[in-house]
């Protein structure tokens, strides 16, 4: 069976669950199974944050993520309790602007990206997270290019069209984005 | 057919429960079911139905009294330590006849207990939980379309048969997200005679009261609302089964651990191992009959739960202990693993071998 475990972690307020909510919005689209499953709780404000999203093209049993095909982190105590997780062979993105060390696996792919600054020498300080999902797009093929836009549209309020502009700008840097 | 949405379940409850004409909801934050306040604050005042705020839960379940003896459909939700303390005014619903949807995303207990996500409140959905003889219709959703489509089932068989109606879900599925297609969703018609709606000098008062100082009155009371839960036994029970067609061991369980024993079983079936399921969907009343005829087929079962074997009683029960029950549980707001449901699982085909 067809089926992709992806967790995203980091702190809270780094838009991890928006990341994972990106992701879910491409299951709805390609009418796959999807499932978004949120850390909930006092974890979110400061503390480490995650989210387990399963892409499945049957139904989905359990939600939880315990060994991630891909793992997208934002910092590093959560490289160090997910690494190990990590299925052989899977991809781990990370960003390695807060993260000073590497990924320690061998039998996984690593790709760092420095998310943060990249944000933030482009005025998109908060979106260091697409800049990671578009890294994330490139490298597995799990979106279709082609849905970035229109999930955008769905997940971004018409209210912040301003906003809608940046996470596309801040996905196609990431989806560029060579070491 | 509607479109698809993605929903966490909370909002899933909440829609549904709109949709099924619920136009009452009281309630009082409390993680992880606080979304269902949210959304129906959000939504209420736009279909022109009513959301409060109480000052409590024991408030709020006391204000579904109130709607529900009017005959109108009202619904109030809460987690573990709420729906304790709304224990006293369901036992008065059950008491007075009244139909309402009661919500518990159950987290873990007892006492205040923690945050993350428990089936520990089983015994206090199905056992009782407020003083009295008296059943509650209990369902047990897996995923957010069942939120969806038991919330409205609920609505409609508590007003069938004049009971309250408790849809235990856990916190996994209040916070997680799936598509959902919000349809289907059939509001049947009940006998509302009984209501409060004012006798407009046309009829006698109708009279809503759990109280009889006549001891043979309000037991033939009893006897009367057990007559009605007799034929929910009949009528009403639900489950899927799943792999069962050969297998030798029975997973069971409901919710969210059915979901991660899915996971166990399609692991289990790789190795070779002959292993189904029977999910509960109602919780009460409990699929006995298909239990008890799973016991004359299969060598053992394995009842998943979150809490420390409560389930596993009735699973006990209905198979008449003719064979063994092997527990897997976490609790405490923690979730088993595949990993752990599989090694429960090859347990069981060894001691169901030595039989």
């Amino acid at each position: 069976m067809a089926q992709t475990g992806i967790l995203f972690a980091g702190f809270g307020g780094q838009g991890i669950l928006f990341s994972g909510k990106f992701l879910a919005y491409e299951g709805l689209i390609s009418d796959k199974q999807v499932s978004w499953l949120p850390s909930y709780g006092p974890e979110m404000r400061g503390g480490t944050a995650s989210c387990s999203v399963v892409f499945s093209d049957e139904v989905i049993g359990s939600p939880i993520v315990e060994k991630p095909d891909i793992l997208v982190v934002m910092n590093l105590p959560s490289l160090d309790k997910y690494e190990s997780a990590v299925v052989p062979g899977g991809k781990i993105f990370y960003d390695c602007s807060l993260i000073d060390r590497k990924v320690n696996r061998t039998d996984v792919q690593a790709f760092a990206v420095p998310a943060t600054k990249m944000a933030a020498d482009n005025g998109m300080p908060t979106l260091a997270n697409m800049i990671l999902v578009g890294k994330m797009i490139k490298e597995t093929g799990l979106i279709s290019t082609e849905h970035v836009e229109k999930i955008i549209d769905k997940i971004v309020s018409a209210r912040h069209q301003d906003l809608k502009e940046l996470n596309a700008k801040a996905i196609k840097m990431g989806y560029d984005y060579e070491a | 057919m509607a479109d698809k949405v993605l929903m966490k379940g909370n909002e899933a409850i909440a829609e549904a429960a709109i949709m099924a004409g619920c136009n009452f909801y009281f309630g009082y934050p409390i993680t992880p079911q606080t979304e269902v306040a949210a959304y129906m604050a959000k939504r209420m005042p736009k279909i022109g139905g009513t959301f409060l705020q109480a000052e409590s839960e024991v408030a709020a379940i006391n204000m579904c009294i109130g709607v529900a003896s009017t005959g109108k459909r009202v619904m109030t939700s809460s987690s573990s330590p709420g729906v304790s303390l709304k224990a006293e005014g369901i036992s008065y619903m059950a008491g007075c006849d009244l139909p309402a949807l009661i919500v518990n995303v159950q987290r873990g207990g007892p006492g205040l207990g923690g945050i993350q996500p428990s089936q520990s409140d089983y015994f206090q959905a199905v056992k009782g939980g407020g003083h009295g003889d008296y059943h509650l219709f209990v369902v047990a959703p897996a995923s957010v379309q069942e939120m969806v489509s038991l919330t409205a089932h609920a609505f409609n068989v508590a007003e069938k048969y004049r009971v309250p109606a408790m849809l235990l879900a856990d916190g996994t599925l209040g916070q997680m997200m799936e598509p959902v297609v919000l349809d289907n969703i059939t509001v049947e018609e009940h006998d509302k005679s009984w209501a409060l709606t004012g006798t407009k000098m046309e009829r006698e008062h109708n009279v809503i009261n759990s109280l009889s100082m006549l001891p043979e009155e309000l037991e033939q009371w009893n006897i009367d609302r057990f007559k009605r839960y007799e034929a929910m036994e009949e009528q009403e029970p639900m489950w899927e089964e799943y792999e069962m067609e050969d297998a030798e061991v029975c997973v069971v369980a409901f919710g969210i651990s059915s979901r991660v024993s899915k996971n166990a079983i399609m692991a289990a079936r790789a190795k070779g191992l002959k292993v189904g399921m029977i999910r509960p969907i109602t919780l009460w009343p409990f699929p006995k009959k298909v239990l008890r005829a799973a016991a004359d087929k299969v060598k053992a079962f394995v009842t998943v739960e979150m809490n420390m074997g409560q389930m596993f009683e009735d699973v006990e029960l209905a198979t008449r202990c003719l064979k063994p029950v092997l527990k897997c549980n976490r609790t405490g707001g923690c979730i088993p693993t595949p990993e752990h449901v599989l090694s429960v699982i090859e347990d069981a085909f060894n001691v169901g071998g030595e039989q």
